[in-house]
């Protein structure tokens, strides 16, 4: 063949191995503007609220990160496997349902009803999930009709059943110590009260984190949400693992309901609605495109701490708590269109 | 030239009809270890139809597919991944936000570890993908990098070098050079010839430029209509044969003929 001419083809072969300054690796990752907001928004609140200077005021901000931070984390993988789930709000509040009144009206026993909300909660996510294969209509409608049939069940059901919109109490059954220290105790750490949601919550993103960037579902993950057709083609079962990530959020949804259930022992029937837009907006501020196959867990972590230092920051800066949803807002589109703007520089070719 | 290595696929006369509309007809090709096989042709040529059932998308009802010497029908692109039969499309290949050499790897991850602590061999897959690549002579700067950010002739490459590093022996590449510019193209050919003659790979290269199919091909097929317009090798070929016969053969006379005499009427 010759047709063909070498040229050009080694210029620099061997320049793959060159490796970064580590400044400019943190740089690409999604989570730094997530990571830029925390330090701003920390440091305005510090200044503006005294209170908000203190170690407990911490822990109570921590714990309001918690409450929204585990669900965001399933959230988060959700949306980086290009889908998302608008029923996560009321989902929560379903699944405590599902465990008090299960619990109280049929087994007599609290771990019964613990589980039948798990097997509850992982059907409602293989529900969606399989809707959105079987339907091939875009998540946004089919979570958006399960978020509005849940809200009617929850009230409806509760309503039926107890003749109420709330559920008995259910502090003293059968089991109700041991299941209240496992998912709403507190300790103390240099005198400092803490839940243990903060600790489920950083262990639940530890792991989220390690699967998606160290294990072959990670990869998966991202290639299902990236392109899912590419994803496809070499083999990748996209169906399972998008029923499979709908699930994940089934679960964070029952651990989030477990632990507000143990924490307040009784459960309003009408509660969780508009949590779900809180998920989302996490893992958004965290890095997550809301097109799919790019983000962090890590990230919705931050974005989750954000909305708790806010949440409390305008209580104890003696601010009207309505602003609260001002501040959130002005946020999730300050963080989009900054983390926009850092995708853009971190994967253009210029370095 | 010649590069009369073993066959590893051979078509006799096969034919694939959608009721009673027939997409193709009488198509015979034989693939060689070592050789490009340019397939041409317009729109609607069959192209489509004779790479699907190459590569097992769809079932063929007329005449034999042989691999290897055996007649196989295939039900799913698997099975004909399974003997070495891979095919790369141009916009099903990668995905863009992922980093090079994830993709490189995509859903066939090499993993450590056993139960619950399984993970990801990353050193090992991103030196793999490195080295498999610079034995290419493709220059990828990062293995980070998403591959959205390669040129398109770059994503072409890797996609190729994925398939080949995962053991293709036929490689079936539908349009890799459309859509390229010159350089672009240049990059993606030199590596069709790379695969071909230093891999000892059958290359199944369709294109509608006759220039790119006449830098690298051993043999050449034009279809038209569903039918083989022309079967020759390269030996027996010019390019202008080549470009007359891609452009429409006959078919083009009687145009400019038709064209032509409309001219002058009007004069």
């Amino acid at each position: 063949m010759s047709v063909l001419t070498e040229t050009a083809e080694t210029r620099s072969a061997r320049r793959q191995l060159v490796r970064q300054p580590l400044w400019k690796k943190v740089m690409k990752r999604p989570e730094v503007g997530a990571l830029g907001g925390v330090i701003l928004v920390f440091a305005f609140f510090y200044v503006m609220a005294p209170p908000f200077r203190q170690l407990p005021a911490l822990s109570i901000v921590l714990y309001q990160a918690a409450t929204l931070g585990i669900p965001a984390v399933a959230v988060a993988l959700l949306m980086i496997g290009g889908e998302f789930d608008l029923s996560a709000g009321v989902a929560v509040t379903s699944s405590s349902l599902a465990a008090s009144m299960f619990a109280t009206e049929i087994a007599g026993n609290i771990w019964i009803g613990i589980v039948f909300a798990l097997v509850f909660s992982l059907a409602i996510g293989a529900l969606n999930g399989y809707l959105l294969v079987r339907t091939k209509l875009h998540s946004f409608l089919v979570t958006l009709s399960t978020f509005l049939m849940l809200q009617g069940l929850n009230i409806a059901i509760t309503k039926l059943v107890t003749g109420n919109v709330a559920t008995q109490d259910i502090a003293g059954m059968d089991g109700f110590d041991l299941a209240h220290r496992i998912f709403a105790s507190q300790f103390k750490i240099a005198g400092v009260s803490i839940s243990i949601a903060i600790v489920y919550w950083l262990l639940f993103a530890v792991i989220a984190t390690w699967v998606l960037l160290r294990t072959r579902m990670g990869n998966w993950i991202f290639a299902v949400g990236g392109q899912g057709d590419s994803a496809r083609a070499v083999g990748i079962p996209v169906k399972r693992v998008k029923i499979g990530l709908f699930m994940v959020v089934g679960f964070s949804c029952w651990f989030t309901g477990m632990h507000m259930l143990f924490a307040y022992d009784t459960v309003q029937s009408g509660a969780g609605i508009g949590n779900e837009l809180l998920y989302i907006a996490s893992a958004v501020v965290g890095g997550c495109l809301l097109t799919g196959g790019y983000g962090s867990a890590a990230g919705s972590a931050l974005g989750a701490f954000i909305f708790g230092m806010t949440t409390e920051g305008v209580i104890y800066a003696d601010w009207d708590p309505d602003w609260f949803m001002f501040f959130v807002g002005a946020m999730l589109l300050l963080a989009t269109v900054f983390n926009g703007w850092l995708r853009v520089r971190a994967v253009s070719r210029s370095k | 030239m010649s590069h009369s290595g073993n066959p590893i696929i051979q078509l006799t006369n096969v034919g694939k009809s959608y009721g009673n509309i027939s997409a193709l007809r009488d198509v015979s090709l034989t693939v060689r270890q070592g050789e490009v096989t340019c397939i041409l042709g317009d729109n609607g040529a069959g192209k489509s139809t004779l790479i699907s059932i190459i590569a097992g998308l769809i079932t063929h009802d007329q005449g034999t597919y042989a691999v290897d010497g055996k007649p196989m029908t295939f039900n799913s692109p698997r099975q004909a991944l399974d003997l070495g039969i891979s095919a790369v499309y141009q916009t099903l290949a990668l995905v863009p936000l992922l980093s090079v050499w994830r993709n490189f790897y995509l859903g066939s991850e090499i993993r450590v570890g056993s139960g619950l602590f399984r993970r990801l061999d990353v050193k090992t897959m991103q030196e793999t993908a490195a080295e498999e690549l610079r034995r290419m002579g493709i220059n990828i700067v990062d293995l980070e990098q998403p591959v959205g950010t390669l040129s398109g002739g770059q994503r072409q490459v890797v996609a190729i070098a994925r398939a080949v590093h995962f053991g293709a022996r036929v490689l079936i590449l539908d349009e890799p050079t459309a859509a390229l510019g010159v350089a672009q193209s240049g990059l993606v050919l030199r590596y069709i010839a790379t695969a071909a003659r230093q891999h000892g790979i059958g290359v199944i290269f369709i294109t509608h430029n006759p220039h790119h199919a006449y830098m690298v091909g051993d043999h050449f097929m034009v279809l038209s209509r569903g039918e083989v317009e022309l079967d020759t090798p390269r030996a027996a070929l010019t390019l202008e044969d080549l470009m007359y016969h891609m452009a429409g053969g006959a078919g083009l006379d009687a145009l400019q003929h038709e064209l032509h005499r409309g001219e002058t009427q009007a004069a």
